[in-house]
């Protein structure tokens, strides 16, 4: 298929991808630009899913440069770029985004496992009798869970499910929690140890996934839309309501909101970065090879995001609620991205 | 309970008149309560349009002036790093960082004599906005003898303070946000001083998206969204008017007009989000055009509004008395003639307000959009339709989305641009409507 002649000289990188690390790529396109020769990067907010579907369409000016992502690439997508000719991608960790559990400042400090956070919040939770079976969400208030929490009803809002804040939660709330609980946890394991049936293994580790990360529909989990402002609002208009939300929003938003402590810590850049926070997850960017060379500027811009100016521990990127990596891990990665250089022309 | 009764009504005669007077003061009651509940309804939607307005002008007018910092710049050659102000590669590549952490050392050299921490010293650094540089720059590159002298200008400063400084001289108590107490104070020491002024953000308008608040504009959002309504205008305008006019005037009634009619009434109804999907697969995917660019928008925004345009085109031009077009024809006048001369003028008014409301619906336009990548960071201002942009309403909704504090204002602010462009547009509506309907 012929180009049309606009697409055959494009000169600006071309970014999709989440729109968590939108807030940050975005922030170090701007800088780029007026700081380099090249010309400010376009950064699109597609989610991490939609982006990498765009990225791997294939090699050519017209389809993207870099894929900003919240979660890994997943096999399948790797899959539909290898089909589409893209080779050769390469996997740039960038740092943490910290998903914080807030209320407003007024109400009640809370202090929460990740097992009371399942309890409260899953459609089906393991009978109190001690049982083998699951009953509809009986809790009402916090207290209901553990005698120590505060008479406070369950009231949390979260994002809608497609979001990605959402998958991270479920994965590392709502599984874990559910996964205290070692018959569940072990419901994926086939019965029939005679054979290894695969097919077997799957639909009980769907049936098990189900299990653990189905949301209530009473009205304690609230789904509050995408946008993490609203929940802000609605949080500082009910002190007694808890919400989801990106560190980044809390960070600019301390006079009205506070977080409640997860298994025994806040959420700081330290915490977080450290790991000790455990609801965290890394944010990736994927950048074609074949492109390295192609458009002017792609090596530079990369090196520019790993740099430690941009992603230290006290780059700029902080400033906006980005979690930085580990000294070392930072290091190693700006000396990879070093290396790089344009494959000729 | 009828007080008449069958023996009376033979003595005593109901006129027309009693009846009528009997049940007068009923039916006037009914015709007032009528008129409240108009009345009620008007006053309903103004309420609601009062409660918006308030709202967005009371969040968005902030927006619009910008704190700056007043400081003794020293433009030292050794620290600047250059040492001919006139050469272009020397004042771009300068450490202007450094001219500037000097002088708010020494604006602070009063206050504090021992050498700063390296934590306060970071504090001090972003009181100033990371686009101070570009100011200093600015300054150096119009008056290359101030090299080495010391000049007072005033910086943007950081949004944080914006924040505080604007929210200090509302109530009083300062919202603190993200400053620490000793920021807080060095603020303070600065209003105390007079060094602190407002000033109209002229930023807002001239700069495209940034990610600092205190740098962001909606330039780039503005031509994006200019660029498409051209491209819409000049696209769907001629061929929404040449569609009604054939259909209308030309078109045999049959089975196949009336599949047309109806195809084009469902099209009016159809999701905007739909002519995204179908812009993105035939535009992006078969044509091959690059994504967030204003003409490929301006395609799809055509698609949107031409059903509209259409069907209120075929309205107007229903609307001319046929007597005109018979009169015309008596004359001995052609059918092009008829239709140029007579049919289309007199039915422009009515064509043009369709069009007009058609093309303000697609100046606020997001969904479909969002198919076709202008859903984008993009700083550069698009110098022509090949350029990416974004559009005035993405822009909008990409800062509502935003966890910096100051973009609520900036927010409220993009919104009160946009409402404007739709009055001047709907007033432009009946501006045309009157003149030109005036001169039948």
């Amino acid at each position: 298929m012929f180009s049309a002649p606009a697409t055959a000289m494009r000169d600006y990188i071309d970014v999709v991808g989440s729109s968590t690390v939108y807030a940050f790529s975005t922030v170090v396109a701007e800088r780029f630009g007026k700081s380099s020769v090249f010309r400010t990067p376009k950064i699109e907010s597609t989610g991490s899913g939609g982006g990498l579907k765009l990225f791997c369409q294939g090699v050519g000016m017209k389809f993207p440069d870099i894929a900003n992502s919240s979660r890994r690439i997943k096999a399948s997508e790797l899959d539909l770029c290898q089909q589409n000719g893209v080779h050769e991608v390469i996997e740039i960790l960038i740092g943490f985004d910290g998903i914080v559990l807030a209320q407003s400042k007024l109400g009640v400090n809370v202090e929460l496992t990740r097992r009371e956070l399942y309890l409260a919040l899953a459609k089906r939770v393991p009978n109190p009798d001690g049982s083998k079976t699951t009953i509809e969400n009986p809790y009402k208030t916090w207290h209901d869970i553990t005698p120590s929490l505060p008479k406070i009803k369950i009231n949390v809002f979260g994002p809608p499910p497609t979001s990605g804040t959402r998958d991270a939660f479920s994965e590392l709330v709502l599984d874990y929690g559910c996964h205290t609980f070692e018959w569940l946890a072990q419901m994926s394991q086939p019965q029939s140890a005679v054979k290894r049936d695969v097919k077997e293994k799957k639909a009980l580790l769907n049936k098990q996934k189900r299990l653990c990360r189905m949301l209530r529909e009473d009205g304690a989990y609230i789904d509050a839309g995408e946008n993490d402002n609203l929940i802000v609002q609605k949080l500082n208009a009910n002190p007694n309501a808890l919400g989801l939300l990106g560190f980044s929003f809390l960070d600019q938003n301390r006079d009205r909101i506070k977080s409640a402590k997860i298994d025994g810590f806040l959420p700081s850049f330290r915490s977080i970065s450290s790991g000790d926070y455990p609801i965290s997850r890394p944010l990736y960017m994927y950048v074609k090879k074949a492109h390295i060379g192609m458009i002017p500027g792609v090596e530079a811009f990369i090196r520019e995001f790993v740099s430690n100016k941009a992603s230290g521990e006290s780059g700029y990127l902080l400033r906006k609620g980005m979690i930085p990596l580990p000294k070392s891990q930072r290091q190693a990665i700006e000396q990879r991205m070093n290396a790089l250089r344009p494959n000729g022309h | 309970m009828s007080k008449v009764s069958v023996k009376s009504s033979a003595s005593k005669r109901l006129t027309t008149m009693d009846l009528v007077n009997r049940n007068l003061a009923k039916r006037k009651r009914a015709e007032r309560r009528f008129r409240f509940y108009g009345i009620g309804a008007i006053l309903f939607g103004f309420a609601c349009l009062l409660i918006l307005f308030s709202d967005i002008i009371g969040k968005g007018h902030g927006a619009f002036f910008q704190t700056q910092i007043q400081l003794q710049v020293r433009f030292n050659a050794q620290q600047l790093q250059i040492t001919d102000p006139t050469s272009k590669t020397q004042l771009d590549n300068a450490n202007y960082d450094a001219v500037i952490e000097n002088a708010l050392l020494r604006d602070n050299g009063a206050l504090l004599d021992a050498e700063l921490p390296a934590l306060e010293k970071r504090q001090l650094l972003s009181l100033v906005s990371t686009g101070a540089v570009y100011s200093l720059k600015t300054v150096l590159k119009n008056a290359p003898e101030t090299l080495n002298q010391t000049v007072s200008i005033w910086l943007t400063a950081d949004d944080d303070v914006d924040n505080y400084v604007k929210s200090i001289g509302r109530d009083g108590q300062g919202f603190s946000g993200r400053l620490s107490l000793q920021q807080q104070k060095w603020v303070e020491r600065w209003v105390e001083n007079g060094q602190v002024r407002q000033t109209f953000n002229t930023t807002f308008f001239t700069e495209g998206d940034s990610r600092e608040p205190e740098q962001a504009g909606i330039r780039s959002a503005l031509m994006g969204s200019l660029y498409m309504l051209l491209v819409t205008i000049g696209l769907s305008f001629p061929i929404g008017i040449s569609a009604a006019v054939y259909l209308e005037e030309y078109a045999p009634r049959n089975r196949l007009t009336d599949f047309i009619e109806v195809n084009i009434n469902n099209l009016a109804a159809v999701p905007s989000i739909i002519f995204g999907l179908l812009g993105l697969a035939i535009f992006i995917g078969f044509f091959d055009m690059p994504r967030s660019i204003p003409l490929v928008g301006g395609l799809v925004l055509t698609l949107m509004t031409l059903p509209t345009i259409i069907i209120s085109s075929r309205a107007a031009i229903k609307a001319v008395p046929s007597s005109i077009r018979d009169a015309a024809f008596g004359l001995g006048a052609s059918k092009m003639q008829v239709v140029l001369h007579h049919v289309v003028p007199l039915a422009m008014p009515g064509m043009l307000t369709g069009a007009i409301i058609g093309f303000a619906q697609a100046l606020g336009e997001t969904a479909p959009l969002l198919m076709i990548g202008m859903v984008a960071f993009i700083v550069d201002v698009p110098a022509d339709l090949l350029d990416p942009s974004s559009a005035l309403p993405v822009q909008i909704f990409l800062w509502a989305d935003s966890p910096e504090r100051a973009f609520i204002e900036r927010t409220s602010a993009a919104i009160m641009v946009l409402l404007a462009f739709l009055i001047t547009m709907n007033g432009l509506a009946v501006w045309l409507r009157h003149r030109l309907g005036r001169g039948q």
